[in-house]
């Protein structure tokens, strides 16, 4: 089981585009990956549905969370996903 | 002819025959639960995500946008597998898909602003794969044989962002707010528009009407001069308001500041490219209404950061947290009340807990140094001089230099000569006001005659407040819906208020509105407003005294 920290980069939170992209990533790795808020339970990262029922805000940090094959990279390539500014660059 | 009142959302003039959006379909009460539902309801949901998608080379960026978020929606685990579980607990496949839909639905509307106006998202993309397991045509725009207005409850984003703007003059909602998807895309695509429109539901298929997207007003059978009337009116005042811009005031140069009523990082944006003068009311109340815990100094300043960054060198007046009973915090519940109108909200509720007041005067104060704004602090629901007092020595003592108040209780206002005298500067929340001064509860729609900000009670209260902050040499501004209204600006401006806030888009005509008359003529409008005996006579009395310029574009 590995496990990534990560703080939310985008200004607006983790909701409308940066979810979308960041739901779209999660999809498409080789893993099941879940998140959770620091004090919440962890809910399927493939999820637009439950990754934003998450209301994760600017700053917020967040626990990923996936277990086998490819794990770590996945988790790592997620993990510095949500450190960006999602919105800006996806206006930009 | 009869006129609704709705939101107008999109600016414009729009007069054709309406064609009423096709409702969805309720699953069958009795629906028999079916051995393969699993593999219907993926069917459905796929099937609903590859007719969104296979739309998205046909339209713009933005609509494309929509519609691969609301396939996102269809191709969601969560929602296929919530409808999955139903089925296998005995459903049929066609309500497990509402079971499911309605569960979320209910998650996002608990979220409320921005994920409650998602809920739409999720309320199409259910319908859309209900029609297909019952194997219905999609709910939605029916194929349109010529111009029209559109007519529905609410319209889904997909269906707003693959209109036929060639076939669809304007659009009316039942449902909807100023920031949902029909508000944007009806913008964006200049289709003139009204939403929340509560007789939406009693027009039908072929009814002439008339939809005034600035007015927010929908007219059933009108005359053609009504529609001739409109259209100019709407063309002289697209032309004088483009030529409305710089500083608010009258024409004899009395300055009254016209500022922006914001509640977040992105309001903050859009009020700073609008022309406005500064932020005249930051409801700070979102920053805390989404956590679970008290949010940290750190992570409050980082918001306000963003807050005020467009701002600086500007005044931003900042809201301290206004909650209560009827807004509660998890970490902040006093308990159930009776009366949450009456009970400990606003500056009560920082006076029982002071240090979530003194962790937000801490925030405020480094996020003002890091930016540059001048931010002015007040308090909200203040009573009398002493709880004025008290939050002004805790305002200062966080080395905040300009602190008020929000006059919104009407003792308060008139004894506005001892309030004033602990502070720097004064606002009146008009609408909570008129709730306490009519003493007629807000939530209470049958109740809107009597807080009608034109009720001559209500305005000889802001007559008071004003009088008692001159006295001192203080500011007297106010930041409640009515300081939008150009005509009621005039007033409040001939009652000395020296700075009226209110959406940043309602802006240019106030200020037209100003630099039309002189302190003196404001003055005189004041007077007659409030000689009248009801709400309705004072507005037309001041309606029929105004310039005659401002008059014709209202």
């Amino acid at each position: 089981m590995s496990t990534r920290t990560a703080t939310i980069g985008s200004t607006v939170g983790l909701h409308a585009r940066p979810a979308a992209i960041f739901v779209k990533a999660a999809s498409e790795v080789q893993v099941p990956v879940t998140i959770a808020t620091v004090d919440g339970s962890p809910v399927p990262a493939n999820s637009m549905i439950a990754v934003m029922a998450l209301g994760a805000k600017h700053g917020d940090e967040v626990i990923l969370t996936a277990d086998g094959e490819g794990a770590d990279d996945a988790l790592d390539t997620l993990a510095e996903l949500l450190a960006r500014d999602l919105d800006a660059e996806a206006s930009s | 002819m009869t006129v609704a009142q709705g939101i107008g959302v999109s600016a414009g003039i729009a007069f054709g025959p309406i064609v009423v959006v096709g409702s969805p379909i309720t699953p069958p009460a009795d629906e028999a639960p079916t051995a393969d539902a699993e593999n219907k309801i993926r069917h459905a949901f796929a099937a609903v995500a590859s007719d969104l998608e296979s739309r998205i080379a046909h339209v713009d960026d933005t609509a494309a946008g929509i519609l691969s978020a609301t396939a996102m929606l269809a191709r969601d685990p969560s929602l296929v597998d919530g409808a999955i579980a139903r089925a296998k607990a005995g459903n049929g496949p066609a309500t497990a898909i509402d079971g499911a839909t309605r569960e979320f639905m209910d998650q996002f509307e608990a979220l409320g602003g921005y994920f409650a106006e998602r809920a739409t998202d999720l309320r199409d993309v259910g319908d859309r794969a209900i029609a297909a397991i019952l194997d219905h045509p999609a709910p939605g725009v029916p194929t349109l044989q010529g111009e029209c207005v559109l007519v529905a409850h609410d319209l889904a984003p997909a269906e707003t962002a693959t209109l036929d703007r060639t076939k669809v003059l304007g659009i009316i909602t039942e449902a909807g707010g100023r920031t949902s998807h029909t508000a944007i895309l009806a913008a964006q695509m200049e289709i003139p528009a009204v939403v929340k429109l509560a007789e939406a539901a009693h027009l039908h298929d072929g009814d002439l009407v008339m939809v005034d997207g600035d007015a927010g007003t929908v007219h059933l059978d009108p005359t053609e001069e009504t529609v001739t009337q409109h259209r100019a009116r709407v063309d002289r005042r697209k032309s004088v308001l483009a030529s409305s811009t710089g500083l608010g005031m009258t024409r004899d140069g009395k300055q009254v500041k016209l500022l922006a009523n914001i509640g977040g990082v992105e309001d903050a944006t859009i009020a700073a490219g609008s022309g406005v003068e500064g932020v005249g009311l930051f409801r700070t109340e979102f920053v805390f209404l989404s956590a679970s815990s008290a949010p940290s100094v750190d992570e409050q300043a980082e918001i306000y950061r963003q807050v005020f960054s467009p701002f600086t060198g500007q005044r931003v007046v900042v809201r301290t947290l206004d909650a209560g009973a009827d807004k509660p915090l998890p970490f902040a519940n006093l308990g159930v009340e009776e009366n949450p109108a009456l009970g400990r909200r606003g500056l009560r509720l920082s006076a029982e807990r002071p240090e979530l007041l003194d962790a937000q005067l801490e925030a405020i104060s480094i996020a003002a140094k890091d930016t540059g704004a001048d931010a002015w602090v007040m308090a909200p629901m203040v009573a009398d001089a002493q709880e004025a007092a008290w939050f002004a020595r805790r305002v200062r003592e966080n080395g905040l230099g300009t602190v008020g108040v929000m006059i919104e209780v009407p003792s308060a206002a008139l004894r506005a000569h001892h309030v004033m005298a602990e502070v720097d500067f004064g606002s009146l929340g008009t609408n909570d006001l008129a709730q306490y001064t009519m003493a007629a509860d807000r939530m209470q729609g049958e109740l809107a005659e009597l807080l009608d900000p034109w009720q001559p009670a209500v305005l000889d209260v802001v007559a008071a407040a004003s009088a008692g902050a001159s006295v001192n040499g203080k500011p007297m501004g106010v930041c409640g819906e009515s300081a939008g209204d150009p005509l009621m600006a005039l007033v409040l401006a001939g009652l000395g208020i020296s700075s009226l806030s209110m959406a940043p888009s309602r802006v240019p005509l106030v200020r037209f509105a100003l630099s039309q008359h002189t302190f003196a003529q404001c003055a005189r409008l004041a007077h007659l407003a409030r000689s009248a005996r009801t709400p309705y006579d004072g507005r037309e009395a001041v309606n029929a005294a105004c310039d005659p310029e401002l008059a014709s574009i209202l």
